[in-house]
This record gives C-alpha cells, sequence and structure tokens, in this order.
C-alpha cells in the first residue's frame, strides 16, 4: 500500500517537473514547481523523515513559491 | 550538428552513471558505526528524544552555525541590492485584496505565529526545530503581506532580534565551550527528565534562537521584495 502512494507520488512529481518546465505560462510554471514541492514534502513523510518534511513544506513550496512570484512580478513590469 | 553530438556525448555520461549506480543499489541492511553510536548514545549524552535535533544542534552544531551564517549573508545581501529609493515609495498599491484572504489572514496569522513557536520550542521533544520554525514564522508574515500590501514591518525591531539571537547563539556554544565538553555542547545546563520541556540542556534554548533568528532574516528578505515591487527600474 504504501509502495503504491510512493510511486504514484513520484510519477505526480515528474509530471509537475515537465509542467513546470513545458507549460507557456510562466505563472502556471511557478505553482507546478511548488506542487512538485508539496508532493515531495508528502513523499519525505511517508519515507520517515518528517523533520525534513517540514523545511521542504515551509521553504520549497511557501516562501520560494512567493519569491519567484514577487520577480515574476517585477520582470513584467519591465516589459 | 557538433552541438548536438556534444549534448548527445553528455546525455550518454550521464546515462551510464545513473546506471551503474541504479544496477548497484543495495538496501543497507546495518547503520553505519557512526550511525549506530549515535543511535545508542544520542539519548543519554545528549537527553533529546529527537535523535536528529541532538545530531543538528550538538554533535554536527558547527553546520547549524554555519548555515545560519549563510542565511544571513544572503539575507544581507538581498537587502543591499533591493534597497528602497526614498522618491517614490508614496505610489498607492495597485488594487485591493480580495475579502476572502483578508478575513482569513485575522484568523490564521495568530495561529501560524503560535505554530512556528511551537516547532522551534519543542525541536528537542518532536520532529522540527529552529529551522522549520522560523519559516513557519515568515509564512504568517507572507500573509499579512498578501492582506494588505502596504503593511511595513518595524525594521529596528526585527534588526534588534535578528542581532540578539544570532550573538545568543554564539554566546551559547562558547558557554559549551568554557562549561562543558566542548563548542555548542548542550550540557552546561542541566539535562532534566529525559522528554520533558526543559530537558537535553541548553537545546532549546539554541533552536528559540535559531528560530527567531531565521523567522525574522526570512521576514526581512520577504519584505525586502515587498518593498521594490511598485518601483520603476
Amino acid at each position: 500500500m504504501n509502495l503504491i502512494i510512493v510511486i504514484v507520488l513520484c510519477l505526480l512529481i515528474v509530471a509537475m517537473a515537465v509542467t513546470a518546465i513545458m507549460h507557456k505560462k510562466l505563472t502556471i510554471s511557478v505553482l507546478a514547481a511548488g506542487v512538485v514541492s508539496l508532493l515531495a514534502s508528502v513523499l519525505y513523510l511517508l519515507l520517515a523523515a518528517p523533520d525534513v518534511a517540514m523545511t521542504e513544506a515551509a521553504i520549497g513550496s511557501g516562501l520560494s513559491t512567493i519569491i519567484f512570484f514577487y520577480v515574476l512580478n517585477k520582470i513584467r513590469n519591465v516589459k | 550538428m557538433i552541438r548536438n553530438f556534444f549534448i548527445l556525448i553528455l546525455v550518454a555520461a550521464f546515462a551510464t552513471i545513473f546506471a551503474s549506480l541504479f544496477l548497484n543499489y543495495g538496501s543497507s541492511e546495518t547503520l553505519t558505526p557512526l550511525a549506530t553510536y549515535y543511535a545508542e548514545n544520542g539519548a543519554a549524552e545528549v537527553g533529546a528524544p529527537n535523535l536528529v535535533t541532538s545530531i543538528v544542534v550538538t554533535y554536527r552544531g558547527f553546520d547549524t552555525l554555519g548555515e545560519v551564517t549563510i542565511l544571513f549573508v544572503v539575507a544581507s545581501v538581498i537587502g543591499f541590492f533591493l534597497k528602497k529609493t526614498k522618491h517614490n515609495n508614496e505610489e498607492p498599491a495597485k488594487r485591493e485584496s480580495s475579502e476572502i484572504i483578508v478575513t482569513a489572514s485575522k484568523v490564521l496569522v495568530p495561529i501560524i505565529i503560535v505554530l512556528g513557536i511551537y516547532v522551534f520550542i519543542n525541536g528537542h521533544l518532536t520532529p522540527g526545530g529552529g529551522f522549520q520554525g522560523g519559516s513557519i514564522v515568515a509564512t504568517a508574515f507572507i500573509m499579512l503581506l498578501m492582506a494588505n500590501p502596504a503593511f511595513e514591518i518595524n525594521h529596528r525591531i526585527v534588526h534588534a532580534v535578528e542581532s540578539i539571537s544570532g550573538i545568543g547563539f554564539v554566546l551559547m556554544g562558547v558557554f559549551g565551550l568554557l562549561l562543558a565538553g566542548g563548542f555548542l555542547d548542550n550540557r552546561f545546563l542541566p539535562l532534566g527528565t529525559f522528554g520533558n520541556i526543559f530537558s537535553a540542556g541548553a537545546i532549546p534554548v539554541i533552536y528559540s534562537l535559531i528560530g527567531l533568528k531565521v523567522g525574522s532574516e526570512m521576514s526581512n528578505i520577504l519584505s525586502n521584495f515587498q518593498a521594490v515591487q511598485n518601483e520603476k527600474m
């Protein structure tokens, strides 16, 4: 059961990473990169590393996504 | 043509590296000698139920000091480059935040801050610690910023908290050097009852200081990004 969840999570992470690279809209790409971190944190939790999972969820999917959006907004103003 | 050839060679090289890693992978059944030492003596020597914390704060305390220093350097470099210029800071926010975020932030911000403080105070008992707790506190700050883009933190307080906790962290290490076995040794305070919140020597103090430092640095980085948003380049 656990193995199935891990495999599904890994496939979702790969799908989200491909979305982040391929999508034409940068907003969607940034969100997809955030979702990769979120899914990775669930994966860490399943693999018995709660400390790393908390860091990944707070920094990877929270703070870095916000910082990407700030930078995106800044670049858009220049165009 | 020649460029594609180089790319092909690079991909093939990576394929061989990863193939050899994948084919030779075997899950290890026993702990390495170092891990065995930590697992057998960590709880008795340090007195923290969360073994990860006892490794991060005491056995590998120098690494943590280095990480905190890296974060400090990053925060100061960002603060240096994203300096708010004075002449056009009166530009108002372009639009109001949505009602949902404004209402939710009133309810959630105190809860998130309390959760962050809980995480770093209980770093030696439950998963989590200074870095995690500090970044949770910073996410509460993001929520405040999203609800009210004109919101500004009091820079003087944040800088004071950041400096005092940084100095306190190093002082704790020096106390360990003077009164106990070595730099960042936690045993200069009594170890207490195993599993209580006031136990494990100096670990709760050190982790709270790290949490405050990380939280204030992250908030500072975010407020720097926010401050230059409406500025024209």
